[in-house]
């Protein structure tokens, strides 16, 4: 680590690069750039959650011969959507898996044309025993993965649990349900494909160019110089166009190649929220052996997921799950199991969190019900087993970082007014007839970059050119999407090179040009990426015979003259990931250091449930967090604030509504998303403790916030109604079911509150 | 005018003349035609987005005869002689308020939020009954969890006050 690792963030704070450009609609996506003669292209898709394709009938009233028609013996390659295990197909041949799954392509120049066509368009299935609900063993004649539709089983042990549950003194059980949940980026999915020359090129939204050039390389059989990968400005994905981009992406260059011109797919907004991934329903059950004054002696946890139809990254969200599922406590004996199951879902995937929220929800709901058990302010019962530096966590990583845990949870408490809104609160309910008030909080961490080995398996390369105007290009795969990584990356350039943040372009992410940097994911692209732009200058400076103290005017002279000697020539200063110092982990064993850092934080969220409606209004929300040195304020805040209002979303409002196996509430008039009328103000605050190996000390930090909220608010549910709630969403519907219960035992003790 | 592929029936198109941030233009349309689609897709106007085509998320919202309206809820006949006012008749020097508190991330639903926003600033006397978070509801943000564009807009009130 060197010094100038810790040098001031970029001065002064610069606002978002793109920003205007954005509010005043300037900013191009994917369904604005102008295009002159192309088709529009359109799925059909499974009707049924499982079964054997035994027609496919094209409906009269339509002239087929005006639409081009591709199906799976068009895909030149073998068929399949390469990720982790290649057994989606992109296109179904025979038999499908789960409603929506893609059948057919059509590709015609009249948008409502293609609509009369796909509706006319029938395909019959001849159903088959589908498995539907991932918390049941499955019926034997539904087992359609394996000898019992485990798509992955993982498992984490430390100690001897079953001894130490059997000497606590208490142990306290609890089984935590959490739901699926969409993505709704505002911005569907969308991508153009054209030929140029014997080039395939692929325009659209998307997080990962490399994913996509992957998976167009394998299915389409086609070299890679033959194909090339530009993301267009993304609006939104929180992991939804993680790996999901592939497969429009396939699809409109098959519709390409087949008609020879250019095509555009963008879903609607309905088939974005039927057909595409979502986060994974999980199940999560808890056996805990408590000491009498709270100490954790024993976590047995046991995670269940619902993989859907395909493995997508199943296995890698599970593995996050529950390398997460303990939290961020000291606790000897800790044994986790877990399982993502297969079903005839629309396959679950990547979604912000990446299965950490699911059993962070599930542990900081049940320390709550453990305090409860014994009496305990949840606050102090945190205190006495958050992780101090030399203790370690599930997987046997020490950590020692120099957080203090603890004092960040007071902070938290403090910020929040945590001690006068629990007794104002009692007053409160002891005096209101038609509302409860309740405070809860959650103390959580959060794996930044990717998991064990993960980084290093990615190597990630990066340059930085000089340019021969004395400006520099960050040439990086990683992408915008509302992140920031645009202003982040050209400020850590100018601030590494001393230059003027005109100096420093950003190239757009085009795999013909960009080496692969890596994904767009796992809170990895400011902290590991922005490091990479770091030290990718600095090779840039030694290129130039320049030293480490050499910056601005001298730089960009040293850039012009290089360029001057060397006519026509790149000049490139690369950088290479390497493995930070000390860090091991065992993939086998599921033993080390899982993430080379965690980023930490302490919410508390307060709530007022109307008792004649038994909707739940978080009134006030308090998210402290330490991730590192926060490299610009503005961008971070907005980070936390919209995950938190992401996390409230998904514990009180989103729930997806299922009927054999599709989604039956797909558009936004039925799944409702947080409003601004919805949401308190977020208060934000960080606690700064720079990160040596973060790029200027940064920490990841766009997951983190989507951990904590699910549980602060249900324990302030819980505070405020004596209710007990373990599911979400959590709905009117749901909580009169299980509150009502609980007020009238609260009431006939005389108690306003039961806490 | 992009050369964007036909989105129209030919045989029902009519003509519809109306004033588009301005100036007076007519197209020959199909009257059932979408004004969302007419202004993207036909005119090249691509600043006002669709983000869900139910007049839920206020991504389309455009000034119909002043008032702010989803414009994927509108056909195209309903407009004729009338006022239309889009995300690209606005001042950027207004919006600077809402860039310096972080109003915008992703930008899919940002111009539907900056009509919205100057939409509030031009129409102050609503937040004598009306909060901001209130008037706002009808534009969906998927990024900031608003309080940046609440901020934004307060800020802006206080500028131009």
């Amino acid at each position: 680590m060197s010094p100038r690792s810790f040098r001031a963030v970029y001065s002064p704070p610069v606002d978002r690069l793109e920003g205007l450009a954005k509010l005043t609609g300037r900013e191009r996506y994917v369904d604005d750039l102008p295009l002159d003669e192309f088709l529009w292209g359109a799925t059909v898709r499974s009707p049924a959650p499982r079964g054997r394709i035994t027609d496919v009938r094209f409906g009269p009233g339509v002239d087929w011969s005006q639409f081009t028609i591709v199906d799976h013996r068009d895909i030149p390659g073998p068929n399949v959507i390469a990720l982790i295990e290649n057994d989606q197909p992109v296109l179904a041949a025979g038999s499908v898996r789960h409603v929506h799954e893609p059948v057919l392509l059509l590709a015609h120049p009249d948008r409502e044309a293609l609509r009369r066509a796909v509706a006319a368009v029938a395909i019959s299935v001849a159903p088959e025993p589908a498995a539907l609900d991932f918390r049941l063993p499955p019926a034997p004649e539904a087992i359609q993965y394996g000898s019992d539709n485990i798509l992955k089983h993982l498992s984490i042990s430390k100690g001897d649990v079953e001894r130490a549950l059997a000497a606590a003194p208490i142990v306290v059980e609890g089984t935590y349900e959490t739901g699926a949940q969409e993505h709704v980026y505002l911005e569907p999915q969308g991508m153009i494909a054209q030929l140029d020359g014997d080039v395939l090129v692929l325009r659209g939204s998307m997080q990962c160019p490399y994913y996509v050039l992957k998976a167009l390389r394998v299915a389409l059989g086609r070299d890679e110089r033959q194909l090339r990968v530009v993301q267009t400005p993304t609006g939104g994905g929180f992991g939804g166009k993680e790996e999901f981009p592939s497969t429009i992406a396939l699809h409109t260059a098959l519709l390409s190649l087949k008609s020879g011109k250019m095509v555009k797919m963008v879903y609607d907004r309905s088939e974005d929220m039927a057909a595409t991934t979502k986060r994974h329903p999980a199940l999560v059950r808890h056996r805990t052996g408590v000491a009498t004054d709270g100490r954790l002696l024993a976590q047995d946890i046991a995670v269940i997921m619902d993989g859907g139809a395909y493995v997508t990254l199943s296995p890698v969200v599970l593995s996050r799950g529950i390398i997460h599922a303990a939290g961020p406590y000291a606790c000897d004996h800790v044994r986790i199991d877990g399982r993502a199951m297969f079903t005839n879902a629309v396959p679950f995937g990547a979604f912000r969190g990446f299965g950490a929220p699911q059993t962070h929800f599930a542990n900081e709901r049940h320390m709550d019900r453990i305090a409860a058990r014994l009496g305990l302010d949840p606050a102090e019962l945190r205190r006495r087993n958050l992780l101090r530096d030399g203790q370690s966590t599930a997987t046997g990583q020490v950590i020692h970082d120099g957080t203090d845990r603890v004092a960040l949870l007071d902070r938290a408490l403090s910020l929040a007014g945590y001690g006068a809104k629990r007794a104002a609160h009692a007053s409160h309910n002891a005096a209101s007839a038609t509302t409860r008030r309740g405070i809860g909080i959650a103390t959580f961490h959060h794996g930044a970059g990717f998991t064990g080995s993960g980084e290093v398996a990615l190597a990630s390369r990066l340059h930085v050119a000089g340019l021969p105007d004395g400006r520099v290009e960050v040439r990086s795969a990683n992408i915008e999407m509302g992140q920031g990584t645009l202003t982040v990356f050209t400020a850590l350039a100018a601030a590494r090179l001393g230059l003027e943040l005109s100096d420093v372009v950003i190239a757009e992410a085009d795999t013909s040009r960009v080496p692969n940097s890596g994904p767009t994911v796992a809170s990895r692209t400011a902290m590991v990426v922005g490091h990479l732009v770091e030290l990718a200058c600095d090779a840039l400076r030694a290129r130039v015979d320049l030293d480490a103290s050499a910056t601005g005017e001298t730089v960009r002279n040293a850039l012009r003259r290089w360029h001057e000697h060397h006519p026509g020539e790149d000049l490139v200063g690369e950088a290479v990931y390497q493995r930070p110092p000390g860090i091991s982990w065992d993939d086998s064993t599921y033993r080390g250091d899982a993430y080379a850092t965690f980023g930490w934080g302490a919410y508390v969220a307060e709530v007022e449930v109307d008792l004649r409606t038994w909707q739940t209004r978080v009134t006030d929300f308090v998210a402290l967090q330490e991730v590192g040195h926060v490299l610009n304020e503005c961008l971070a805040r907005g980070q936390i604030q919209g995950g938190v209002a992401q996390a409230i979303g998904w514990a009180l409002l989103e729930e997806c509504r299922w009927r054999d196996g599709a989604m039956a509430n797909a558009q936004l008039t039925n799944y409702l998303i947080p409003t601004s009328d919805d949401l308190p103000p977020i208060r934000v605050a960080f606690v700064e403790n720079p990160y040596p190996l973060g790029a200027q000390g940064a920490k990841g930090l766009g997951e983190l916030p989507m951990d904590g909220p699910a549980a602060a608010i249900l324990n302030a549910v819980a505070a405020a109604t004596g209710a007990d709630p373990c599911t979400i969403p959590l709905t009117p519907e749901r909580l009169m079911e299980i509150a009502d219960w609980g007020l009238r035992i609260a009431d006939s003790r005389g108690e306003g509150t039961a806490s | 005018m992009s050369g964007q592929s036909t989105i129209h029936n030919p045989q029902s198109a009519i003509s519809i003349t109306f004033t588009l941030n301005g100036s007076t233009i007519s197209v020959e349309v199909d009257p059932a035609e979408r004004l969302l689609d007419t202004l993207r897709y036909r005119l090249g106007l691509t600043g006002t987005k669709e983000g869900c085509g139910e007049g839920e998320c206020g991504a389309c919202t455009v000034y119909l005869d002043g008032l702010p309206v989803n414009s994927c809820l509108v056909p195209i006949y309903q407009v004729r002689g009338c006022q239309v006012e889009t995300v690209e008749s606005l001042d950027p020097a207004m919006l600077q308020p809402l860039l310096a508190s972080g109003a915008t991330q992703c930008g899919a639903c940002t111009p539907g939020v900056a009509m919205t926003a100057c939409w509030i600033r031009e129409h102050r006397e609503l937040l004598a009954t009306h909060s901001i978070r209130e008037l706002l509801a009808g534009n969906l943000c998927r990024c900031t969890g608003y309080d940046g564009i609440v901020d934004g807009i307060q800020t802006s009130l206080e500028v131009g006050a």
